[in-house]
């Protein structure tokens, strides 16, 4: 015990000054008018928050992260769930996975290995919305006009989704891959012997024996949806744009913080933010509290 | 603007280290003999009327940036040594001004001349409210270089002389200039008979002619950042409705964005949005037209006098970049034909507490001569401030038309700093321009969110109000 004690002093001390001070330190800076250079920043009270609730690009922001919020563990997890199904479990009488099923699961792991900068700017030109666009060249061949993947503000957020999916699926194909090696084989090949297809094999046996590990899934995707800003600040015009179509909560922090530098008002939006990530958190902790299945 | 590496900062942390003690030691002396011998303007004479000490010393310092640093030591200064033989020059080259000289500047000891430009610039608001920077009215009142009759002040551009003073007091010189304008190909339009239009009407039924025909789109911008639309729509309407329309948006007044001209202008530039715009405009960025441009895909785009060295790599041969001022919107316009958005920049300063001051100030003469500044022009291919420094020199196509557009210009010179003043506001006017031009956002409703920008902005608190 004393040796535990003494083992943490130095973690816990770093974390301390380096994380939950500084997290504290901006609810101070919350309260004051600060931009970053004076020394002595005004104190102004709740002014950043009244303020706050007037901007109506914060809010368009929290709308765009609650937005992915949803969406966004929901169509990875149901894609990753399919692909990892059809990759372990899915090939005829429910023996391994479908054929090139290897190749897959190499071809869907790509992504993953790629930085989130490096994507953003490869989707840039896949969007490009003129001949040298990949989704756009072939259209306007055909003779359509060309859709504005980023640059239509009706679009845009759907791109934006469309991209983090494309980015999140091959991991947690890994990951459910890796759970479903850890499903008994007897238990396929017993409802197998029993009649039952691939859809109720999947939906009786693999998905509630994953269950756990679709719960890890959702709190990681969750909090990827709540960040966002990498993606968003490198690919989108305007940074957040077209006309604030894209932009998240981090997106307005830094934009708030380090353009215009108000770091008062910006680290009340990140208090905003931290009350948001403590409700997710608690309500993932919560939802998740459920029997285990023992095999 | 590069972001500082973690080796950076350790180096300078080591080298703030390093200097503190070194400018400390020095600041002593230096107290003491800078002020005997500040007040340094010697003798004058027609010869040398800001009256210059040939016997101390003229140190400079010019950034290392896109410019180089050959323009120094292979025009002014020999122009400088040519009139005093006498008087030594110290030629100096760095990225790093502010690192480089910020301890001079602490330790009492500053050099004479600094061209305090680039992302590591020192900041000019400090060393104007440290009485860092010398007057530089006195220069501004001298002689020219050229001819004793007139006035320094009168050979370059009065916005240079605005833009680099401080509650009134020219501390800063800005002497490279930038122009805006519709650029096209020259080939192009002498291929289709095509003409740089003067009116607005002549404007549209060009770009109609151009749709018409087919193989060219008429009109682009840099969809991705709608800053370089909306600075057209701004140039227009000052031309439409006078300076006053932009120096009102500057200072955030009521009704600013509202006014009938800046609306306008803007309904002007929604109807070329919405007709004769490259296909998928919106979402290509600044490089992507221009390149388009260079292949004949676009006709007109408008941009700044940077564009031709931006695009020298990718423009053909015979291309033949040329630029025009806006056309007239009306014949009742408040401003003439040939009305310019023009912005001084490239920061030059002389430190008050130097040895030599005066010499710094003769220095900024020297550049300022026709020699000087059309050597200048010649050497990196950039306009400056000085007025008609381009006459009779070998330019490149585009850099010659938009010199001859600053000199038809003169004084019709127009500009906005809000910019620079207020990111939001740029930000704010940069998105609703992009809807504009997409046909998302009526002029009206473009017109209030800008103005509702500039309200908020203005009862904010915590940012700092202008005027000009």
């Amino acid at each position: 015990m004393r040796f535990a004690v003494g083992f943490l002093v130095l973690p816990v001390t770093l974390y301390v000054i380096y994380v939950i001070a500084p997290y504290a330190q901006a609810f101070s800076i919350a309260l004051t008018n600060w931009r970053g250079v004076n020394a002595s920043p005004r104190f102004v009270g709740l002014e950043n928050f009244r303020r706050l609730l007037e901007d109506t690009v914060f809010w368009k922001a929290v709308g765009h992260n609650l937005l992915l919020l949803v969406l966004l563990p929901v169509l990875t997890l149901v894609i990753a769930l399919f692909f990892a199904f059809l990759l372990n479990a899915g090939g005829r009488g429910g023996a391994g996975g479908v054929w090139g099923s290897r190749f897959y699961r190499v071809v869907f792991f790509f992504p993953q290995v790629l930085a989130i900068a490096v994507i953003a700017v490869l989707f840039q030109q896949v969007f490009r919305p003129d001949r040298s666009g990949m989704l756009n060249a072939p259209l306007i061949a055909m003779g359509f006009e060309p859709i504005g993947f980023l640059s239509d503000t009706d679009i845009a957020l759907w791109s934006i989704l469309g991209v983090l999916v494309w980015q999140a699926v091959g991991f947690y194909v890994v990951l459910f891959s890796a759970g479903i090696a850890s499903i008994p084989r007897e238990l396929f090949e017993a409802a197998a012997i029993d009649g039952a297809g691939g859809p109720p094999m999947f939906f009786r046996i693999t998905l509630p024996l994953l269950w756990d590990t679709i719960q890890v899934g959702w709190v990681y995707l969750g909090i990827i949806a709540l960040d966002v800003f990498a993606i968003v600040w490198v690919m989108t015009p305007e940074q957040g744009g077209p006309d604030y179509s894209t932009t998240v909560m981090a997106a307005e922090i830094y934009r708030n913080a380090f353009e215009y530098s108000k770091f008062g008002y910006a680290s009340a939006m990140g208090v905003v933010l931290f009350f948001f990530t403590i409700g997710f958190a608690a309500l993932a902790l919560r939802l998740s509290r459920r029997e285990r299945i023992e095999f | 603007m590069t972001p500082l590496s973690r080796r950076e900062l350790l180096r300078s942390a080591v080298l703030a280290g390093l200097a503190l003690p070194v400018a400390s030691a020095c600041a002593t002396p230096a107290g003491d003999g800078g002020t005997s011998s500040a007040p340094a303007a010697g003798a004058t004479s027609a010869a040398n009327p800001l009256g210059l000490a040939e016997n101390r010393p003229l140190e400079i310092w010019i950034f290392d940036g896109g410019f180089g640093d050959a323009y120094a030591t292979d025009i002014h200064e020999p122009l400088l040594k040519a009139k005093y033989p006498k008087l030594e020059i110290k030629h100096n080259a760095t990225q790093e001004i502010a690192k480089t000289l910020q301890p001079r500047f602490a330790g009492g000891n500053p050099p004479e001349f600094i061209n305090n430009s680039g992302a590591n610039a020192m900041d000019f608001g400090a060393l104007v409210q440290d009485g860092q920077l010398a007057d530089l009215t006195p220069l501004y009142d001298a002689p020219s270089w050229d001819d004793p009759t007139v006035k320094v002040r009168d050979t370059i551009d009065p916005s240079a002389i605005e833009l680099g003073s401080y509650d009134g007091t020219p501390y800063v010189l800005n002497y490279v200039n930038t122009v805006w304008g519709i650029w096209y190909s020259q080939k192009l339009f002498d291929d289709n008979g095509w003409r740089p239009p003067r009116t607005w009407e002549a404007f549209t039924a060009l770009c109609e002619e151009i749709k018409k025909a087919g193989e060219t789109a008429p009109f682009t911008y840099a969809g991705r950042h709608p800053y370089y639309i909306y600075e057209a729509i701004l140039t227009l309407a000052a031309k439409i409705g006078g300076k006053d329309v932009l120096k009102n948006i500057d200072n955030l007044e009521e009704g600013a964005w509202t006014a009938e001209p800046v609306k306008q202008a803007a309904g002007a530039f929604a109807e070329i949005g919405a007709k004769y715009l490259m296909q998928g405009t919106a979402g290509l960025d600044h490089v992507q037209t221009q390149t388009a441009q260079n292949k004949g895909q676009v006709a007109m785009l408008p941009c700044g006098s940077w564009l031709e060295n931006e695009q020298k790599d990718t423009t053909p041969e015979d291309f033949g970049y040329a630029m025009f001022a806006l056309p007239s919107f009306t014949s009742s316009d408040a401003m003439p034909y040939g009305t310019l958005h023009v912005q001084p920049g490239e920061e030059y300063v002389v430190s008050a507490k130097s040895a030599n001051p005066r010499a710094g100030m003769e220095y900024m003469r020297a550049m300022l001569s026709k020699d000087g500044a059309g050597d200048f022009m010649e050497l990196v291919s950039t306009l400056t401030v000085v007025k008609g420094a381009g006459e009779g020199r070998t330019l490149k196509p585009g850099l010659k038309s938009a010199a001859k557009a600053l000199l038809v210009a003169g004084d019709n010179a127009v500009w906005f700093l809000f910019r620079k003043w207020y990111a939001e506001l740029h930000d704010e006017v940069a998105a609703a321009s992009g809807q504009l031009m997409n046909g998302k956002l009526t002029v009206d409703e473009w017109a209030e969110r800008a103005q509702k920008k500039a309200e908020s902005i203005k009862n904010d608190s915590s940012v700092k109000k202008f005027k000009r």
